[in-house]
């Protein structure tokens, strides 16, 4: 983490300093770095590309039927028709993913984290084997767990009954990578093991050294584990729909079929929710390394 | 490397020290990694033994081998070939065009708002799009998309878009799911090849320049064949990213295809093979094609940290 961005510092400096020269390319002929015009024209262009999906999205909800008109019928009707239950099923499936979400945060804040606090203070042998379990979901396809996770739920569904919230079970699973990686980065970053002999040594119990040290200390890989667990549980799709569960996303591709205006709006704003969290995700790191920095 | 080694051994030992006045703190501590893996071990290590033994046993619950039957089906194998082209193609277009991206980014400040809106947009469209990009390509090149009606609208009435191989809409067939697939191919490209870019030293560049080198030799001399490994690994990876995407294609064609598609056929109805269990043996299929991918992602990963010190 530190590394790459030493490196990164490096890479600029040096460039900054040859510019000055004021010749009317910014960029020396022989860096590595393109030049503004080049940089422009591909970030132009793939920039236009991906933002057309987007906004043929929200020409799309705008429409009034097939007259070629334009309005926010389609908006005015999510509301209206709330009370007529047109999409009761949205609402719910919403509803039924946000408690995915607390579940699902639960799962990272009290199984996960606990556990690579404690590998990394009283087992660091173990470390390597945890990484590995945590990366494991990324190679096992989404759509092999559910082949496997239907047998499971059939007993799970016989404990708790079949509630969308017992769905976080198998997407906490799925989150580990992903929330693995920020919390890992910030233990590296602080040296929790000399943190907590330090308050060890001046008197301090296991509960003021969590509490006081070593979890504010990991509070910025904390958020950005949590977060990217939202988004993730907001975007699953493929275990909601083979676990008959009516999720956000299943309950999209339901709606889509009867009214897909309304499903439209609503991954729209779901992409958009989705990029403010991780955009504050990516502020929450910077901040994190230049504190460290200074 | 060596210092944290030493930092975490020496503190381990104290702590150990700890325990002795108090022994009741080991017990907890224990406890604390068996709740973790017993979560572990019921959610993930049964499930995904379950999911690739299922393939070995018959409707009786007997084991066999019979199931694999099921590859020497014509449209088993044509899923199976499908999976792999998609895969492929997308993987390489992705990994070229986020290749160029990455170069086109390099020498801007990571913490500056540009680096910050590419890395969250990369990483909507790569982790979070799934069923939401179904829909914005819906919108753009489905047979009522803005595109599709703006190309009627000037005239090209059976275009590429509502008309692929005489066939119906392109959107809902396999070829494509090429283009919705590009657009979580490349920013996952940008979002895992961008540290490597990022690890070219500008002392390279200016050894480059100092020999005489131009920027043409930079790039072919050095830079390539630095960047190199990790340009296959992150193809690897991409190639393993769409083999195994589901959500986009089901919420786009109802029917098999490709094999996460043909999956979904066996587990809602058995009628494909007339055997057992198909599903179990797709997902040992995938899995199998996992693991090459990955022992090859990680030799090339190992490979390309080299020049990352």
């Amino acid at each position: 983490m530190s590394a790459s961005s030493v490196s990164a510092a490096e890479v600029r400096a040096p460039r900054l300093a040859a510019s000055r020269p004021g010749s009317a390319q910014k960029t020396p002929r022989y860096a590595a770095a393109p030049s503004r015009l080049t940089r422009w024209i591909i970030l132009g262009v793939t920039g236009v590309l991906f933002i057309i999906p987007i906004l043929a999205m929200i020409e799309f909800s705008l429409r009034v039927g097939q007259t070629g008109t334009y309005g926010f019928e389609h908006y005015a009707a999510i509301f209206t028709a709330g009370q007529a239950g047109t999409y009761d099923v949205l609402f719910q499936g919403i509803l039924n993913s946000i408690g995915i979400c607390i579940v699902t945060v639960a799962i990272v804040l009290v199984l996960l984290l606990p556990t690579m606090i404690l590998v990394e203070l009283k087992y660091p042998k173990l470390r390597g084997a945890l990484e590995f379990i945590c990366i494991i979901p990324i190679t096992i396809p989404s759509i092999v767990l559910v082949v496997g996770f239907i047998p499971v739920y059939s007993v799970v569904a016989r404990i708790f009954g079949s509630n969308a919230w017992t769905l976080a079970f198998a997407v906490g699973i799925i989150v580990l990578p992903y929330a693995y990686r920020p919390i890992a980065a910030n233990l590296a970053a602080v040296e929790v093991v000399t943190l907590s002999e330090a308050a060890r040594s001046l008197g301090a119990s296991w509960g003021h050294v969590l509490w006081r040290v070593i979890l504010p200390n990991l509070r910025s890989g904390i958020l950005s584990a949590c977060f990217i667990t939202i988004a993730v549980v907001l975007g699953e799709y493929t275990i909601a729909s083979f676990l008959s569960q009516n999720t956000f996303q299943t309950a999209l591709v339901l709606v889509q079929h009867t009214d897909p205006y309304v499903a439209v709006i609503f991954a729209v704003f779901a992409l958009v929710f989705a990029f403010i969290l991780l955009l504050v995700i990516g502020r929450l790191g910077s901040l994190g390394r230049n504190r460290r920095a200074a | 490397m060596t210092t944290t080694v030493v930092a975490s051994v020496a503190p381990a030992e104290s702590t150990r020290g700890a325990e002795v006045t108090t022994p009741r703190r080991r017990v907890p501590a224990w406890l604390g990694l068996i709740s973790f893996g017993a979560y572990v071990v019921l959610f993930l290590a049964i499930p995904a033994v379950l999911a690739v033994a299922s393939g070995f046993f018959d409707g009786a619950g007997d084991f066999t081998f019979a199931n694999f039957a099921a590859y020497a089906n014509p449209t088993i194998l044509q899923n199976f070939v499908a999976s792999l082209w998609i895969s492929a193609l997308t993987a390489i277009l992705g990994a070229v065009l986020g290749a160029i991206i990455c170069f086109a980014l390099l020498g801007t400040r990571s913490d500056r708002m540009l680096r910050s809106t590419v890395d969250s947009a990369s990483s909507v469209l790569a982790q979070f799009g799934g069923v939401m990009l179904a829909f914005a390509f819906i919108a753009t090149i489905g047979v009522q998309g803005v595109l599709t009606k703006w190309l009627v609208s000037i005239g090209i009435t059976p275009n590429v878009f509502t008309n692929f191989n005489s066939n119906g809409p392109l959107l809902y067939q396999i070829p494509g799911l090429v283009i919705p697939y590009l657009y979580f191919q490349i920013p996952l490209m940008v979002l895992t090849f961008m540290p490597a870019m990022e690890g070219l030293k500008s002392t390279w560049a200016e050894a480059n320049a100092t020999l005489g080198g131009t920027r043409f030799t930079y790039w072919t001399r050095i830079g390539m064949p630095i960047l190199a490994p990790a340009f296959f690994g992150s193809l690897i990876l991409l190639f393993a990213n769409s083999f195994s995407s589901y959500a986009t294609a089901a919420a786009l064609i109802s029917q098999g295809g490709i094999i996460p598609l043909a999956i979904r056929q066996q587990l809602t109805s058995e009628t494909i093979v007339g055997v057992a269990n198909v599903a179990g043996v797709l997902a040992l299929g995938m899995v199998v094609v996992m693991i090459i991918l990955m022992t090859a992602y990680s030799a090339l990963q190992r490979r390309a940290s080299r020049w990352r010190r």
